[in-house]
């Protein structure tokens, strides 16, 4: 354990735990953009800024990534804090100012509107899709390209990709929902991705329901016998409760 | 292969002493800057009279790297001794000067006076290199190897008592004795930060791993600064010697040099050296039959300037994408494959040898309190002595500018000087009195950064100036955090406003409280440096931004928007000119008549100031 001072109270948290985690621990609300608790924490969007004295010094830095150290005085609502996280958000709503999830949170910060020239992007660069793919699903068919304000995340070269498999759990990390996906007519389309995938039929129901290269996947990852693969997650629902029944009037109990 | 100590010392001894049987030297620099200015050609006619006129026993001829005077380039120095005190240096060499050179000067050992520097200050001119200003002044100790070594022979090296640092090390020293001479000789890092080097390495020996990594940073980026690639270039050998050293002092067997591709000659000159050293047995297993083994790689980058951070340089490295990343544990604990990793700049580690081999005492009376020994400075921009410069630190800016660059070109006055590139700031002239050190840079509101000292004159608008360094920023910032993303996009946003009049007063105080954000919220120093142009400039060119905002002028007559273009009636001889060259046809008049300007139709290209021998076009 580590024993630490979080806005004026002495706190014990487990060793290797991070600032961000540990507050959270305790009910202190710190807001975040780019992290999610299943993913490596990445320190970009900047509003988990809290202050950090170890002696004299005092840093402004990110919860999400500064590890808990013994006797170290971190306060999260600091006016410097404040004031830091007010001008990152007001830099994102100048950025996104239609992002509805970007409004609230400036608004809750106490920015009204960005004093900035305004664009009308959807993405934050955040970054969690990519690394969702990367450390969640392995595939790792998208990554940031170009530099600075340029920054996209793309599929490398900007076609469609070869090893996304269509899971969707890019557009489920998504903090703003730029990220869409659509099934039709037997296939899963991902725009944003440039890529289309083909479906799977459930061998039950005959109705289309995710992409054969997601099954594929999910067969080397999880246990689980063959056929439940074949079968959408309705028909595959009913059959388990088939079963459970047939278990529970088994003849003879 | 050298196997052992003793066989080292022979060969040197026997390098030594077949150079001292040389007969006349050319000695001619051909970095990537000589040979810009066509030092190639040069270099081909000498080989060529040297062949024609039967020369090739009683002369050598020495390709080198840069000798660090770009402004005269290329050059040459001769010696008729290889211990003689004074050589011959001519300068601004063209192919057609070479038969001359030959037969007159190696030959006859006549002087030719057209070739020989001319001193902007007294005008006279100057034939030996060690009585011309801009060498007298320096204290060369990294770059003066330059002028005697072919980088692509390490024999050249180890003439000049080349790895015997290394040898003392491991034959008399153990690693701790290492780390204390670094910290006792005060060596802070030269990539700009300034930390002391000695500390870093003990952290990174105390550090616990079984694998330990050396990386040497040359991935110099900055705008007007080249200092990293003239010493690799020219004198690697002296890099790779203080990368062993410091494998030796860490505990590390493995090193990297991470140089930018867009340094081709570096990277060839890197290459060979450090195939020489292998051949020699000076990199490799059981190094000179010490026991200690250490190999070097070299990592080329793709010039992305935010590599020259560390974490994204040892992510690219990694071949992961360079962006930086949160560095709450060092990388002397976690660096480079999340091994203890130490990393230095450049010069950082060619400073090394010369430590070990002349003491920590000796270094340590070099420079000022807090920063120790020299510092090599690119003095470029409005300057007369473009160049290389190597000066103790605590050099007052003054001295550098005027005692060594000589001054500013024609009749304008200096305005500002522009340190550590895009992170620095400008100074102007009422602090041109400040000795260069880390602090006193850093307490003006600039950085030492890699040593760039960009010249401005009257000419130069500081808006513009500002402007320049944040599209370079704006370009070069990875675009991973918010701040330096978005921040420097606004700031740029206003920058442009105020240089196209558009701007209003309240627009300044926006720009100050986003350049203050940004360095307070970034993640990495590229971002929390990046506002020092505009912040260091507002605070000492306020009048000059508040002028471009509240009249709509730009007073040096810089910003397009603000400024025009028309032509004084008594200086126009109405020669037509102007007229002719034109390319908008804005330009009306009879000849011998008054001209003028039609202000719709100018695009304020400039040839008319260009071409007007009458200095009777007026832009205000």
């Amino acid at each position: 354990m580590v024993k630490l001072t979080i806005d004026n109270r002495e706190v014990e948290v487990e060793e290797g735990a991070t600032l961000l985690q540990a507050a959270r621990s305790l009910g202190i609300e710190i807001p975040t953009l780019c992290y999610h608790e299943a993913l490596s924490p990445y320190g970009a969007c900047r509003v988990c800024l809290v202050e950090v004295a170890t002696g004299k010094r005092s840093i402004l830095t990110t919860s999400c990534t500064y590890p808990t150290w013994e006797g170290i005085v971190v306060s999260t609502d600091s006016e410097r804090v404040i004031k830091a996280r007010r001008f990152v958000i007001e830099l994102l709503l100048a950025r996104c100012p239609n992002v509805a999830q970007i409004r609230e949170l400036a608004e809750k910060l106490g920015v009204k509107q960005s004093r900035f020239k305004t664009a009308d992007e959807e993405c934050i660069l955040c970054g969690l899709c990519g690394r969702v793919c990367k450390e969640i699903i392995g595939s790792s068919a998208i990554g940031f390209i170009d530099r600075g304000i340029e920054r996209v995340m793309e599929t490398p070269f900007g076609i469609d990709s070869e090893v996304c498999i269509g899971c969707g759990a890019c557009a489920f990390v998504c903090p703003t929902g730029v990220i869409k996906i659509e099934d039709i007519k037997g296939y899963r389309k991902l725009d944003i991705w440039h890529t289309r995938l083909e479906l799977a039929k459930c061998k039950a129901c005959g109705n289309y329901f995710a992409p054969m290269l997601e099954l594929n996947h999910l067969k080397k990852k999880v246990e689980l016998s063959e056929e439940v693969f074949h079968l959408c997650s309705g028909c595959r629902r009913k059959r388990l409760a088939r079963e459970l029944i047939k278990i529970e009037t088994k003849p003879g109990e | 292969m050298i196997k052992t100590f003793n066989d080292l010392e022979r060969i040197i001894e026997r390098l030594r002493t077949e150079r001292l049987a040389e007969k006349s030297r050319i000695t001619i620099s051909s970095g990537t800057c000589g040979q810009a200015r066509g030092s190639l050609e040069v270099i081909e006619e000498f080989q060529r009279q040297i062949r024609k006129q039967n020369l090739k026993d009683r002369v050598t001829i020495k390709i080198t790297g840069c000798h660090g005077f770009c402004e005269v380039e290329p050059d040459v120095i001769i010696r008729f001794e290889p211990e003689s005190k004074k050589s011959i240096f001519y300068q601004r060499l063209k192919p057609e000067d070479v038969e001359e050179i030959v037969s007159e000067t190696v030959l006859k050992r006549k002087l030719i006076n057209r070739l020989s520097y001319v001193d902007s200050e007294t005008g006279k001119s100057i034939a030996y290199l060690e009585e011309i200003p801009f060498f007298k002044k320096q204290n060369r100790l990294l770059l003066g190897n330059n002028v005697f070594i072919d980088p692509t022979d390490i024999n050249d090296y180890l003439a000049l008592g080349g790895h015997t640092a290394l040898q003392k090390v491991l034959s008399q020293m153990s690693p701790d004795e290492v780390i204390e001479a670094i910290k006792q000789a005060g060596l802070r890092g030269r990539g700009g930060g300034g930390f002391p080097t000695g500390r870093k390495w003990e952290s990174c020996r105390k550090a616990e791993g079984d694998i330990k990594y050396i990386i040497c940073n040359a991935d110099e980026g900055d705008p007007g600064a080249f200092q990293d690639r003239s010493l690799l270039e020219g004198n690697p050998h002296s890099v790779i010697e203080g990368m062993i050293i410091g494998g030796y002092a860490v505990g590390a067997s493995e090193g990297y040099i991470y140089v930018r591709n867009e340094y081709p000659l570096a990277v060839e000159h890197v290459g060979i050296a450090i195939k020489q050293a292998e051949e020699y047995g000076l990199l490799g297993e059981n190094i000179l039959g010490s026991g200690f083994s250490f190999t070097i790689k070299v990592s080329r980058g793709g010039g992305a300037f935010v590599c020259g951070e560390s974490s994204a340089l040892m992510a690219s490295i990694e071949g992961r994408l360079g962006e930086p990343r949160f560095k709450h544990v060092h990388a002397t604990e976690k660096g480079l494959w999340d091994r203890p990793t130490t990393l230095n700049n450049v010069k950082t580690w060619a400073t090394v040898p010369l430590i070990i081999n002349k003491g920590a005492d000796w270094y340590a009376r070099i420079g000022t309190e807090k920063s120790k020994g020299t510092m090599i400075f690119s003095l470029v921009g409005k300057i007369n002595n473009t160049g290389l410069v190597e000066v103790p630190m605590g050099l007052p800016l003054r001295e550098l500018i005027y005692g060594i660059g000589g001054g500013i070109p024609g009749e304008k006055r200096f305005k500002a000087v522009q340190t550590g590139g895009p992170s620095g700031g400008c100074i102007p002239e009422k602090l041109l009195d400040l000795p260069v050190d880390y602090e006193r840079l850093t307490e003006a509101g600039s950085m030492m950064g890699s040593g760039g000292l960009i010249v401005m004159d009257e000419d130069t608008c500081m808006v513009n100036v500002a402007k320049y360094f944040l599209s370079f920023t704006m370009d070069e910032s990875c675009g991973k955090c918010t701040p330096c993303r978005e921040g420097i996009k606004h700031m740029l946003d206003i920058l442009t406003n105020i240089s196209e009049g558009k701007a209003e007063e309240r627009d300044l105080e926006i720009l100050e409280e986003i350049g203050n954000m940004v360095k307070e919220t970034s993640l990495c120093a590229l971002g929390g440096s990046a506002p020092n142009p505009v912040l260091s400039t507002l605070r000492y060119f306020r009048d000059e931004y508040e002028t471009h905002i509240k009249d709509k002028k730009c007073p040096a007559a810089v910003c397009l928007e603000l400024i025009q273009y028309s032509i004084d009636e008594v200086k126009c001889t109405g020669c037509g000119v102007c007229k002719k060259e034109c390319s908008q046809g804005a330009i009306s008049g009879e000849k011998k008549e008054p001209h003028k300007i039609d202000k719709k139709i100018c695009i304020k290209c400039g040839i008319c100031l260009e071409v007007c021998k009458f200095d009777a076009i007026v832009v205000e």
